[in-house]
């Protein structure tokens, strides 16, 4: 019915955020700002290159400014223990407001379509699935098995406990946002690299919100996220099955498909016990 | 005395954020300042502009204010002022026929069921199901968008089937006009009394002061024998209508029909606008009148550089940052002098 090189290339730009921000949760923050870390990603990978000529220094910027966004990120929930969901509302307000103005005074208002070099692929798969496969993999066993994933899980179950032992909890959360704002950029880059080959405002349509929904639904597992990422992946490769087929269903509900999607497995799975038991409380070393 | 310290404050702030983006963008500071102040309030018409597009924004804005005050993080104004603004068009089409004054009215209360609804799914999910409004709330956006494309081009596209648009209400059933030639209609005084209303909720009636007591403290609220669930239903419930009715005036005042265009992103503005109104009604109307300037300013900033509306994203995206950073690490210092005085005690 579909092939499997496409649906996973479809699938690659959330399962990447939603493995990071994974990580990101399972250490006890919450990257409401993953939204604008993939449009920064999606823009900048794209500008990157445009002007190098190389679709590689393209996805290392895309990891930069993810990077860069959640330093900012870190600095405001975790130094100055700021309310998450303000911080990255502000920051999804910054990523719209900056690539949108940079856009339209380089690229024009209309936004004519860049031809910028591509990710190239090979059998039909490119690097950056391979990539997410063996993220996977490593993130799980990361998570299960290296002291360092107990200090991360902790760090999200029981922070108090966390200290206790030791180990920083404002580090490993740090960590935990710079993982999710790496991968969150290269989902982005990927984005535009890999899968559009150009630049759009607001391209990234919610795709950093509905990586989220898909860490709740794969119960803060790497493999079961990245599993039900395989599901967004699939209804937007439908659009174009459909498309192609000339199947008469409106347009409108297949690319609203992916957001019933997810808003119908969170009101399937509900929150429930899985969520690390600190997630997105601040934590303060001095109560 | 020290409220108004406050938004003395607050005001030289924004004004600063505004400063800090033009320089960040390389644009000449004094000039693009005197291009935006002339196109916010320059002229009659700059000043319309100014308070057209200040009133969605404080609508959505009060909106948000009942939500956050209550602990929900209603993220979801766009997708309430889209549903709403269907809603509105729903009766439009049903019952072309009433009188004008009674049409104008059925529609803006459908504004309103239509906004608290589609809330209302998000405050349910999150009360009974513990979906985070945080999340629910911006998927149902998108799915208000893609409702409102099928809708257009679908059972409410105009009669003519040409464009992707709604049939346009007659003149006679939009909101009054103050001149002929400005935009400027009654909404942004109705904005203005919603503004007070909603003040007057929330700071002198029981039902106000529980869904801030909720807000602040659920364990508090429940100690006293009140659900929060309940109240904070209730307060989606109230958002929600709010952004639709801004959705209702936007169409009865301005737009007359409904297109892809119809929300200019106003509910997801509106966020910022209540953060750095303090999230209080009185302090809404203040950073809504600002961004409305900013935006009509833009406008006339666009005309003559490059830079245009998005740039007042990253005003505000600055300036939550500014105040929430300088608030906390004021918090942080204040709270670091204290501690070796309490230990002496």
């Amino acid at each position: 019915m579909i092939d499997v090189a496409s649906l996973l290339i479809y699938t690659t730009p959330v399962a990447l955020a939603a493995l990071g921000e994974t990580i990101d949760e399972k250490a006890g923050s919450l990257n409401i700002g993953l939204e604008g870390t993939m449009l920064a990603g999606a823009f900048f990978g794209m500008a990157t290159s445009g002007a190098t000529g190389s679709a590689w220094l393209g996805l290392g910027a895309g990891i930069g400014v993810g990077l860069i966004l959640s330093l900012i990120q870190a600095l405001f929930t975790i130094r100055l223990a700021i309310d998450q969901v303000v911080v990255g509302t502000a920051l999804n307000l910054l990523a719209l407001g900056l690539t949108g103005t940079i856009f339209r005074a380089r690229y024009g208002e209309s936004g004519q379509l860049l031809s910028v070099p591509q990710v190239p692929r090979f059998a039909g798969i490119d690097p950056v699935v391979v990539a997410l496969l063996v993220l996977t993999v490593l993130a799980t066993w990361m998570l299960a098995r290296t002291r360092f994933g107990l200090a991360l899980r902790a760090a999200g179950e029981m922070p108090k406990a966390a200290e206790a032992a030791g180990f920083s909890v404002a580090r490993l959360r740090t960590i935990g946002l710079l993982v999710s704002g790496a991968l969150g950029g290269l989902a982005g880059a990927y984005l535009s690299l890999g899968i559009a080959g150009s630049f759009a405002e607001n391209m990234t349509v919610g795709r950093g919100f509905v990586a989220i929904a898909m860490v709740t639904f794969g119960r803060w597992n790497p493999l079961g996220v990245v599993g039900a990422s395989l599901l967004v992946g699939y209804a937007e490769s439908l659009q174009f099955l459909f498309q192609s087929r000339g199947i008469a269903v409106p347009h409108q509900l297949l690319i609203a498909l992916p957001y019933l999607l997810a808003l119908g497995v969170l009101v399937g799975v509900g929150r429930g016990t899985a969520s690390p038991a600190a997630l997105a409380i601040p934590f303060r070393r001095n109560g | 005395m020290r409220a108004l310290g406050r938004g003395a404050g607050m005001a030289v702030g924004l004004v600063l954020a505004l400063v800090i983006t033009l320089a960040l963008f390389g644009l000449p500071v004094g000039e693009s300042l005197r291009l935006i102040v002339d196109g916010a309030f320059g002229s009659e018409a700059g000043l319309s502009r100014t308070l057209v597009r200040m009133t969605p924004l404080l609508v959505t804005g009060l909106g948000m204010v009942i939500a956050w005050r209550a602990g929900m993080y209603n993220i979801g104004g766009e997708g309430q002022f889209v549903v709403g603004g269907l809603g509105g068009a729903l009766v439009f089409h049903l019952a072309p026929a009433l009188p004008p004054a009674l049409l104008n009215l059925a529609i803006l209360i459908a504004t309103i069921l239509g906004g608290a609804a589609y809330a209302g799914i998000a405050g349910w999910l999150e009360v009974k199901r513990g979906v985070p409004v945080v999340i629910s709330t911006i998927l149902l956006n998108f799915i208000a968008l893609q409702l409102l494309d099928w809708a257009v081009s679908g059972p409410l596209q105009e009669s003519k089937r040409q464009l992707p648009l709604t049939q346009a209400l007659p003149n006679e059933a939009m909101l009054q006009r103050f001149s002929r030639q400005t935009d400027l209609h009654s909404g942004a005084i109705l904005a203005v009394l919603v503004a007070l209303g909603v003040f007057g909720y929330l700071f002198w009636t029981r039902s106000g002061f529980r869904l801030r007591l909720t807000g602040a403290n659920p364990r508090a609220a429940r100690a006293s024998g009140h659900s929060p669930d309940a109240i904070r239903m209730r307060a989606m419930l109230l958002s929600g209508a709010l952004c639709g009715l801004a959705g209702g005036i936007e169409y009865t005042g301005i737009s007359g029909q409904l297109g892809m265009g119809f929300s200019q992103n106003w509910g997801f503005l509106a966020i910022p606008v209540a953060l750095l109104g303090g999230l209080h009604p009185i302090g809404v109307i203040g950073s809504s009148l600002y961004f409305g300037a900013l935006f009509a300013g833009t406008e006339n900033l666009a005309r003559f550089t490059k830079a245009g509306s998005t740039i007042v994203y990253v005003i505000q995206a600055v300036a939550v940052l500014g105040f929430v950073g300088l608030a906390a690490w004021l918090e942080d210092r204040a709270r670091k002098r204290a501690r070796p005085a309490e230990g002496e005690t």
